[in-house]
């Protein structure tokens, strides 16, 4: 048996994504055109900066796309992958609304295709004390944003994901969960340059299951903020009501930022569980790092916050 | 399920050896005790408990635990309603599996899960009630286990029967454990808590309505 101790050093403090890391790997890519994204994000390729960090190679496509929590298709981790292909994901429409310029309902094609599309490898922290490190492709979702032109009241933006008893099998649980699923984003927070909205995954079409056609991505926080198969965007000048802090409030609250020192009252949130493959238990149990890691880039936006209180 | 009492009782259409249907229940409790440990060896080996095995173990083993506690404490209700005695025979079998299961569950828990971390472990012992309850349940299961031997239940004597009334709170706490660890889905908590709550019924009724006869038992 494996039995490995506990270390401070397991992780370096700065083993964030480096915006720089995904320059250098982007013009990698570029330089190195005909070969697969997959073989692009080896770490070993050619002197790639992530290649330092050992511990933070990408998860495989068969466990990011085996693993899901996807309530809609199901309780379980491997049910979304086996349900999820009832999902329609063409044609799509994103209604935008709320306190902006531009509302309407816009196609899927017209949303993406301004944006210049980017790989970004980010640390995925889900709140059931699990992670992965995920080569996503997406754009940033302050792009959309920009372009609705929020007005200068609106101080959130809110989310949907389809609901659609017809495509979606879990109707046992709809009076549980109160569909659609919804999150919500200061707008601040959903304008910092790590908050994707991603449209695929290891340079390919995002799986239903991941949360195709397009979700939101936010490394920060836990998993269940980074909404999945969009519908609808909404700005708001209050806060918006979101599907886990309204379902159990004492647990989930509107920020849910990665943050070690803040337990959820049924578990410790001090470390998580890597999934590795290479490991005979399939999993490794690392420190989780406050902000997920990215706290350079975005403890700013908490600043003069009670993060104990703003859970 | 089990045979009514008045077609078992009449000694002349009993079957030759009164014990081949105990054995038959006792090849039956081995077979559903050992083979969820067959499941996941099988499943841990080909890959298909999912990308976190450990979660899988600890759930599969958890629900097991539940059901051979369930079925311990239905071993006294069954022989009540249906005045087969023999029944009685298995119950040590199916208390020990339920002790067996709970040790696999904690081991997954805190040697896989936790690697060990022991300064963790006190922790979410001490500060998740759901861990809580589930520890306190499986503490309570150590006595049972150890004082199920023949031996144990000479030396106890009448006391035996009040320790072993644990079994209980054993149980009602590893039900309580599983309501408090599901975010969504009580169904599966409460059809346990219910059954449980049943089982505990036909026990009190059965007390209050003959409590020289339980008592003299």
């Amino acid at each position: 048996m494996i039995i490995r101790t506990r270390r401070n050093s397991d992780i370096p403090s700065s083993e964030i994504t480096p915006e720089s890391a995904f320059i250098n790997r982007r013009r990698f890519l570029g330089a190195s055109a005909g070969i697969g994204a997959a073989a692009f994000l080896s770490r070993d390729a050619a002197g790639s900066p992530l290649s330092t960090r050992q511990d933070e190679e990408p998860n495989t496509w068969e466990e990011i796309t085996t693993h899901n929590n996807f309530y809609e298709f199901g309780l379980d981790k491997k049910d979304p992958s086996r349900n999820a292909h009832t999902l329609v994901t063409r044609p799509w429409t994103v209604k935008v609304d709320g306190l902006c310029n531009k509302p309407g309902d816009y196609q899927l094609e017209d949303f993406i295709k301004p944006s210049t599309i980017e790989d970004r490898v980010y640390r995925f922290r889900c709140v059931e004390a699990w992670s992965m490190v995920i080569p996503w492709r997406g754009f940033p979702l302050a792009d959309v944003i920009r372009r609705a032109e929020p007005h200068p009241s609106a101080k959130y933006v809110a989310f949907a994901t389809l609901w659609d008893p017809e495509q979606m099998p879990e109707r046992r649980w709809k009076p549980r969960i109160g569909w659609p699923y919804r999150e919500g984003l200061r707008l601040d927070e959903a304008m910092h340059p790590l908050s994707l909205l991603v449209n695929g995954l290891y340079g390919k079409e995002l799986p239903n299951q991941n949360g195709a056609p397009l979700r939101v991505i936010v490394p920060w926080k836990y998993g269940f903020k980074s909404i999945k198969s969009i519908v609808r965007m909404t700005f708001t000048e209050e806060e918006p009501p979101t599907t886990w802090a309204t379902q159990t409030p004492g647990e989930y609250g509107f920020y849910s930022n990665v943050n070690p020192d803040v337990s959820h009252p049924r578990w410790s949130q001090a470390t998580e569980k890597r999934i590795d493959g290479s490991r005979f238990f399939g999993s490794r149990r690392i420190d989780t790092l406050f902000l997920n890691g990215y706290a350079d880039e975005v403890a700013h936006l908490y600043e003069g916050m009670d993060l104990q209180k703003y859970f | 399920m089990v045979t009514p009492p008045t077609r078992a009782k009449p000694a002349s259409r009993r079957p030759a050896n009164p014990g081949h249907r105990i054995l038959l229940l006792k090849t039956a409790i081995w077979l559903t005790g050992l083979g969820p440990i067959a499941w996941l060896t099988v499943g841990f080996f080909r890959g298909t408990l999912g990308v976190l095995p450990v979660d899988t173990i600890i759930l599969v083993e958890g629900r097991w635990t539940l059901v051979f506690l369930i079925a311990t404490l239905a071993v006294t209700p069954i022989r009540r309603l249906t005045g087969w005695n023999r029944v009685i025979q298995v119950r040590r079998l199916l208390g020990l599996f339920a002790f067996f299961h709970a040790c696999v569950h904690f081991l997954a828990y805190a040697g896989i899960d936790q690697v060990f971390a022991i300064g963790y472990i006190i922790e979410d012992v001490l500060d998740r009630r759901y861990i809580t309850a589930g520890f306190a349940a499986l503490v309570l299961l150590v006595p049972l286990a150890v004082t199920s031997t023949k031996g144990w239940i000479r030396r106890l004597g009448k006391r035996w029967r009040k320790l072993h009334r644990l079994a209980y709170l054993s149980a009602s706490l590893g039900v309580l454990h599983f309501y408090w660890k599901v975010r969504a889905d009580t169904f599966w908590p409460l059809v346990a808590a219910l059954t449980l709550a049943g089982l505990f019924t036909v026990r009190l009724a059965y007390r209050k309505r003959s409590p020289k006869k339980t008592a003299r038992k």
